[in-house]
């Protein structure tokens, strides 16, 4: 974000908090960027000739003579293929050394779709996982989050589906990433020799959290670039967004509002919403599909940004760590997505739906078996083949490491029926049975 | 002359405007962003300064930049065209918008001013008229749309002339008034109407006394809806709530469906104008789309407009009740309707209530389910509103204010819980925590009996008690084991399952199992009291579970069969065999 010619500079702040600023200008308009001492700021309210700016960087040292040039417009990015292989700070800026990209200056944080205008969303997004393709179809235009421990590895997973993901480009908006894991997409995204159609939107731990709020805006407006002008399918990445509402309760704090639920802001509702609805279908054949990264607390998904966030988003995926087989795996019970019915079975083959219950349910009864175990009490027959069966079906399926598509997945869960069970234990409509029961 | 004001202060989209002249309290005013006029509503007056709740993104605006006042509280436009529309909280017509995009500023005709229709006027020149009395009609689709005395007309009219069937667009004159001082009026067939008042030009309000059919066992049966009833449906994420309102939609007995998105995914109202022109309603075998109207105002559109979104659903609600018309008005969810209230309670610095909300949300809440209802009107004909709105409880915790306060005001409670929804028992409505106060109307109960059979409440009651003495039941197997507790705990619970399985659940996806009319429900429902009020005998717990597993099974396919079909019939043959030996 470069600096414009006539500017106004002023000198004399009337206050300073920890996160805002304010001064007393004239014709300053909402949401224009300024600098204050060298840091950038955005305007947030307004009182007459009162204005106050909020601080991204925080204003740890801003002397109240601080020099503040306000730049008369919002946020904004220069979209062009350019953007493709590059890694940008919170602002837009290039952090990889690389050249400042050239191209259409355009506002972040734009307006929405006209709902009329949308399509329902009926592409498949294969990703290889099974816990995904098998059990929580993603679709694109689709948004999901992992809702997910903080010591999960998560940020491995969002990086295994991106890249095999079938979409033309892959945005990453990282949110208070850690150093180490801001190098791991790094590295693994160039070892993929897939560079040239990621772009990254990074802020990490070491930048000040109040930056995080700009990532979201950004990474979407090169999303929109790239779906909307150049019809593309665009899968953007976004983790960490507890931190991102972390950052906002911060930001409400400061500007003394009354905070409701579990000390967020009263608005978080629409401000989740307004990121998560970018995610569309568009009529030309572009897309912008997003899958998030929440953090829980100790798996409490009643807390407001999981909470609020499930109610926005199209289902959502829980990550586990099986103690039978010591795979990570997509739990199975607790994920959903809810848009899969679009596709499964239309788009995949027919008996997917069928086989995908039936897996599910059988894998169930072994959970009911195993705690029957812990109990003490004694299995029946069908208890202990459910049991190998889960096992199996962990190992071969769920884990995230599998990587087949669909139809071996189906294959290999009607292999896994004949090995443990009867047709009528599996209990699929006959017809189908009939068709695919691999003897 | 129009009262003007400048901008002296913009929080988001609160603004506050220094006026220089008389406003209203929710009156409109635009405000100029270099060219771009955006709309505004006053929500709080103090001296000269204006407090707005701008419906647009206030990015841009500054200090000095000039408003103007309308005069006029938020109104709409109501003539034929409404049905199958689709429009934003403000009635913008989102089809005929530009661009991908919504652009800020932008706002669409509702009523398609070049279109045609065909009136046929009822009313004759000297007939002395009142607001809300019928002129004539149109046909909007297949449904009659009378023509009607402006509602905002004072005192009685006399009509000069009327004119003549033909094709007439809605801002052509169909009648010439004369009021009471002797002033003509023009009356086209289009009228304006402010979304927060509502329309009372009927002659009373009486207590429900019908049901509203929604071939949703759950509902008719248990915990049954009367036209111009009003319900709510709290739930969890993924509890099925809107499954469950689409199904209302698809099914209900209504003669107009108004779906209020409000603040709800984008992709679902694609859903709903995706398949809805698809979808042929059961009982007129015409397009769905064509008795709908969709007021869309999703989660990423405008905040302000989001509270707006409900009135102006309500308010065309009423419009259609003043033809005489059924109209189911749903609302998916009022929560986020009460989290826009709360944004700019919050933004006014206002004390907060529970949870931040604003102290007069129960007020809010309650006097909006007010406006819902059946009416008589003046010609002694009926019309209804019966609403449902959801409520997303946040945390799933139904101790939250909104869903607190929705409680006091609406008559049906659909509570969706998610242990049934984990259990994928669908609909996931709980039917303990459940209620239909409309149960214990006199006429509701007399109604019933015309329609199915003298008894019919006392046995639903009776089918009530099953299912809770059931879960007591399991409870106790719980604590002590299968074999902890006397075969009679195994009966009742297993009764209760049979209730559960056969009335309670319904395949929302089966084309046959979804759609249940009255009719069919009060055959399974008669079968299934019938079942569990009878006493078999059973060796061991085991032996009982098998038993009603089976009959379960065997009703459950009678369900997925058509009513009284062969495979019905057949099935039906199977039971009593069954039963038989049972005995």
């Amino acid at each position: 974000m470069a600096s414009k010619a006539f500017q106004k500079i002023y000198t004399q702040l009337e206050s300073i908090t920890k996160a805002t600023v304010a001064l007393r200008a004239q014709g300053i308009t909402n949401e224009e960027l300024a600098t204050v001492d060298g840091r950038l700021a955005q305007v947030v309210k307004i009182k007459r000739d009162l204005i106050t700016l909020q601080v991204f960087a925080g204003t740890e040292g801003i002397p109240t003579n601080a020099e503040v040039i306000f730049f008369g417009e919002p946020p904004s990015l220069n979209v062009s293929e350019d953007l493709s292989g590059r890694f940008f700070n919170a602002y837009g800026d290039p952090i990889d050394n690389g050249p400042k990209v050239e191209g259409e200056n355009r506002f972040i944080g734009g307006p929405s779709v006209n709902p009329y205008k949308r399509m329902q969303p009926s592409e498949i997004i294969p990703t290889g996982i099974a816990g995904i393709d098998l059990n929580n179809t993603l679709v694109s235009g689709q948004k999901i989050p992992f809702f997910a421990d903080p010591d999960q590895p998560y940020n491995q997973v969002m990086a295994q589906v991106a890249l095999r993901a079938d979409v033309d480009k892959i945005i990453l908006g990282g949110m208070g990433l850690t150093n180490d894991d801001y190098l791991y997409y790094k590295q693994v995204f160039e070892n993929a020799g897939a560079l040239n159609k990621i772009i990254s939107f990074v802020n990490t731990t070491e930048q000040p959290p109040v930056e995080r709020l700009l990532i979201p805006d950004m990474a979407l407006t090169a999303a929109e670039f790239f779906a909307v002008d150049k019809n593309e399918k665009v899968l953007v990445l976004l983790t960490d967004m507890t931190l991102y509402a972390d950052a906002l309760s911060i930001v409400s704090n400061r500007m003394d509002q009354i905070p409701s639920k579990d000390s967020m802001p009263g608005s978080l509702y629409s401000d989740l919403a307004k990121i998560y609805e970018k995610a569309v279908q568009l009529p030309d054949g572009g897309s912008i599909t997003i899958i998030a990264v929440t953090t829980l607390s100790g798996g409490d998904i009643t807390h407001a940004i999981p909470d609020n966030t499930g109610y926005i988003t199209e289902g959502q995926l829980f990550l586990r760590t099986d103690s039978d087989t010591g795979k990570v795996i997509v739990d199975p019970f607790r994920s959903l997505s809810r848009l899969k019915q679009l596709v499964i079975g239309k788009k995949t083959r027919e008996d997917h739906n069928h086989v995908m219950n039936a897996a599910v349910r059988l894998y169930a009864d072994a959970a009911n078996a195993k705690t029957k175990l812990e109990n003490g009490f004694d299995l029946s027959d069908y208890d202990l083949r459910c049991l190998d069966y889960a096992k199996d079906y962990s190992n071969k399926l769920l884990s995230i490491e599998v990587n087949i598509n669909t139809t071996q997945m189906l294959d290999t869960a009607w292999e896994l029926f004949a090995k443990y069970f009867t047709k009528t234990e599996v209990s699929i409509k006959e017809e189908i049975t009939e068709k695919y029961w691999k003897n | 002359m129009k009262t003007k004001g400048i901008v002296t202060g913009i929080i988001s989209n609160l603004v506050t405007i220094e006026v220089d002249g008389p406003v209203a309290q929710n009156e409109i005013c635009y405000i100029d962003l270099s060219g771009t006029r955006m709309m505004a509503e006053i929500i709080k007056i103090n001296g000269k300064e204006a407090f707005v709740q701008v419906y647009e993104s206030t990015r841009g605006l500054k200090a000095g930049d000039k408003a103007e006042f309308q005069g006029h509280l938020l109104e709409i436009d109501l003539g034929p065209g409404i049905l199958s529309s689709i429009y934003d909280g403000l009635q913008n017509n989102l089809e005929t918008m530009k661009g991908v995009f919504l652009t800020r500023g932008e706002y669409t005709i509702a009523l398609d001013p070049d279109k045609k229709w065909e009136f046929t006027p009822f009313a004759n020149p000297g007939d002395e008229v009142f607001a809300a009395d019928w002129l004539g009609e149109v046909k909007e689709g297949w449904l009659p749309h009378k023509i009607m005395v402006p509602f905002s007309f004072d005192g009685s009219y006399t009509i000069k002339s009327i004119a003549s069937a033909g094709e007439y667009t809605v801002n052509d004159t169909i009648a010439v008034l004369s009021n009471e001082s002797g002033e003509s009026v023009n009356v086209t067939m289009k009228q304006k109407w402010p979304v927060k008042l509502a329309i009372t030009k009927y002659r009373d309000k009486p207590r429900p006394f019908r049901i509203m059919e929604t071939r949703v066992r759950v509902i008719d049966t248990f915990n049954p809806i009367a036209e111009g009833g009003t319900g709510f449906i709290p739930g969890p994420f993924g509890s099925g709530k809107t499954v469950l309102q689409h199904a209302i939609s698809k099914q209900a007995d209504a003669d107009v469906i108004i779906f209020a998105a409000c603040g709800e995914r984008a992709n679902e109202v694609v859903e709903i104008f995706t398949e809805f022109p698809k979808l042929e309603d059961p009982r007129t075998g015409r397009k769905l789309m064509e008795r709908t109207t969709i007021i869309c105002n999703t989660s990423n559109m405008p905040v302000a407009a989001r509270e707006a979104s409900v009135y102006t659903a309500m308010t065309i609600g009423e419009y259609y009740r003043a033809m005489g018309l059924k109209v189911l008005l749903l609302a998916d969810s009022t929560s986020r309707w009460a989290q826009a209230l709360r944004e700019m309670s919050n933004r006014m610095e206002e004390l907060p209530g529970a949870d931040a909300f604003p102290m007069d949300l129960p007020a809010i809440i309650s006097s909006f389910y007010a406006r819902a209802g059946i009416v008589n009107l003046n010609n002694g004909q009926t019309g209804s509103v019966t609403f449902i709105g959801t409520v997303s409880p946040a945390g799933g915790n139904l101790k939250e204010p909104v869903t607190e306060s929705t409680k006091k005001a609406a008559r049906c409670f659909f509570a969706l819980s998610q242990n049934r929804a984990d259990r994928k028992r669908y609909p996931a409505v709980d039917p303990i925590d459940s209620y239909s106060k409309y149960l214990e109307y006199p006429e509701i109960i007399e109604d019933f009996k015309n329609r199915i059979g003298e008894d019919w409440v006392e046995k639903v009651l009776r089918g009530k008690n099953i299912v809770l003495r059931g879960k007591e039941a399991y409870e106790q197997i719980n604590i002590l084991g299968d074999d902890g507790v006397p075969l009679e705990y195994h009966k009742r619970y297993w009764k209760s399952e049979l209730m559960d399985f056969v009335i309670l659940q319904q395949d929302a996806f089966d084309k046959i199992d979804a759609n249940c009319p009255m009719e069919r429900q009060s055959y399974m429902y008669y079968l299934a009291l019938d079942i569990c009020e009878s006493e078999y005998e059973f060796e061991d717990f085991e032996e009982c579970g098998n038993f009603y597993k089976k009959i379960i099974n065997i009703l459950r396919q009678m369900n997925y069969s058509l009513f009284k079909s062969e495979d019905f019939n057949r099935y039906q043959e199977q039971l009593n065999t069954e039963l038989n030996n049972g005995k």
